[in-house]
């Protein structure tokens, strides 16, 4: 066999590697239980799993949950970092590099690491328990005031110019001209964020105790660990259900995704 | 009218500046002045205790063991994912029956939430009817219970990790080498280099930043990320798998010790500032940016 032959196969039986707890999660979801632990190709296929885990816990109300605190946080996250990355890209005051320099400070120092510290403010804001808390750690990032300004200063300072000529305002200048030309990094930006929130765990886990407030992957843990003892195929039903949109909009749109996710991750 | 510029531009970065402070920068001090005083109970105030907090985790076996699982967790999973990453991008970034298939292979660990792959990397690991034992027990290995025995735990744990960090780094790896001008590879070709040099002198220096950006990332993730941890094994058996992190969110929130778990987590910044600084160190002056 030739080197070329080799590569190619270590490389598919690499990607085999990479998705099999994926197509392992697939098999068990879509086939009765005893079919967890033993592979047949004339398993029949069920969507009965899928029902059980539906009915089992409120999966509906983490679905909202989730969707309502990833909704929060890439709002607010747009409409506050946006401004901060122009100011940090395209104009002069005292001090502009410091600040910076103490805003990219949270890319090491994640809100994840100062849950004992954050818990006990949302404790004296009266907060805990609130999809509000879950997000409000996570409303300012460093990671995005970095990404925009990079792309901000990319942009032509001539058209930037030529708008201040037609005499629009600053926020003219950023609505109709910067934020446009940075379409692509607020799709990059936007898809890494909801990725990494929808799939945030540790925080949430401290912060939320009742069902009208934990997301996804809190009610996940909490019914794998508790509900089901070691019902694979239910289990796996409701892995699947929770990762779920995730799973649909990158096999729709993956092209965009893979593009997207580069772009973010150029520097 | 500077004036009015500066003032303009501090009004356009207060509230990023005021989130970042309130749940960041500001418990991060807090955090520091925290582990000098005790924990309080009740109606019993924090006291000042000097550095008690600290020698007390000297004296603390289960922190102890936390901190060099986390060492070598470290150790480990760093340079392999990295290097995986790397092996794996260069691999999808030429031509190759099934290429979309591979890469959409590599991309499912930065798709699925961690917590809801541990569901199923526990069934791997599960004894005898688990993937893992059945496809040991055909080759006639005999069982294993991963999970249970301290030799193994540790580094099924990092296997998922490995596995989880390996394809996320996988993307900014390729997202360089597409940006890579393609005529220099030509040129590469008609000098008559080997593939071997060519990427030693030409593809590895070229990836430099990338290098030095996705070593800091995953420094940073063999502290910060323990939801499999939590998942899978609860820092067990008899500690095997305890991460730092894991021990800080048990001491915070399963003893409510406070006081020990703000020491814990300076001690964690301190470690994760000071190998930051090492990689810069070492790296930094290696990596040109364009």
């Amino acid at each position: 066999m030739s080197t070329r032959r080799l590569e190619i196969l270590a490389t598919w039986m690499l990607g085999i590697l990479w998705v099999a707890p994926l197509a392992y999660a697939v098999w068990t979801a879509f086939h009765p239980s005893e079919f967890a632990t033993h592979f047949s190709l004339t398993a029949p296929l069920t969507l009965e799993n899928f029902v059980h885990a539906w009915d089992a816990a409120p999966f509906a109300h983490y679905f909202l949950n989730t969707t309502l605190m990833v909704t929060l946080i890439l709002v607010v996250q747009f409409i506050v970092c946006t401004p901060a990355a122009f100011a940090f890209a395209r104009m002069e005051f005292r001090g502009r590099e410091t600040i910076f320099a103490i805003v990219l400070l949270q890319l090491m120092v994640a809100p994840d690491l100062l849950l004992v510290r954050n818990y006990r403010t949302m404790a004296q804001l009266g907060l805990v328990d609130t999809i509000g808390a879950i997000a409000l750690p996570y409303l300012g990032s460093a990671f995005g005031i970095f990404l925009l300004r990079q792309n901000f200063r990319q942009i032509p300072q001539e058209l930037d110019d030529a708008a201040r000529l037609e005499g629009a305002s600053l926020f003219g200048r950023l609505w109709r001209v910067y934020i446009p030309l940075a379409k692509p990094v607020y799709l990059a930006y936007g898809l890494v964020l909801v990725s990494y929130h929808w799939n945030n765990f540790l925080w949430p886990l401290v912060i939320t105790n009742s069902v009208t407030t934990r997301p996804l992957t809190v009610g996940l843990a909490v019914f794998a660990s508790t509900d089901q003892g070691i019902d694979w195929s239910i289990i796996t039903a409701a892995t699947l259900m929770t990762s779920g949109p995730l799973l649909v909009a990158f096999l729709l749109f993956q092209r965009q995704f893979i593009a997207s996710f580069m772009r973010a991750g150029i520097r | 009218m500077i004036k009015r510029q500066t003032l303009l531009a501090y009004a356009m970065i207060a509230p990023a500046l005021l989130l970042l402070g309130a749940f960041t920068h500001w418990p991060a001090v807090g955090t520091l002045i925290d582990s000098f005083y005790s924990t309080p109970h009740g109606n019993r105030a924090a006291v000042s205790v000097g550095v008690d907090n600290y020698t007390d985790l000297l004296d603390d076996p289960v922190f102890l063991q936390a901190l060099i699982n986390n060492l070598w967790y470290g150790l480990v999973t760093i340079p392999a994912s990295v290097g995986l990453s790397l092996l794996m991008a260069l691999s999808v970034n030429r031509a190759l029956p099934g290429r979309v298939l591979v890469r959409m292979a590599y991309f499912t660990p930065t798709i699925l939430p961690l917590i809801a792959v541990a569901n199923i990397w526990l069934f791997f690991f599960t004894p005898d009817y688990g993937l893992l034992d059945q496809i040991s027990l055909a080759f006639g290995f005999g069982r294993h219970n991963w999970l249970g025995e301290p030799a193994t735990a540790l580094p099924a744990m990092m296997a998922v990790a490995i596995w989880k960090e390996a394809g996320f780094f996988m993307i900014f790896y390729l997202a360089a080498l597409q940006t890579m001008p393609a005529d220099l590879a030509e040129v590469g070709r008609l000098e008559g280099a080997s593939r071997w040099l060519y990427f030693r002198r030409v593809t590895w220096p070229l990836l430099m930043p990338t290098t030095l950006f996705v070593i800091v990332n995953a420094v940073i993730n063999a502290f910060r990320l323990v939801d499999h941890v939590v998942v899978m094994t609860r820092g067990g058996p008899d500690n095997a798998t305890n991460l730092l992190l894991y021990h800080i969110y048990e001491t915070g929130f399963r003893f409510w010790d406070s006081a020990a778990a703000a020491t814990l987590t300076v001690v964690l910044l301190a470690i994760m500032g000071i190998l930051a600084g090492l990689v810069f160190a070492v790296l930094g002056r290696k990596a040109h940016y364009r």
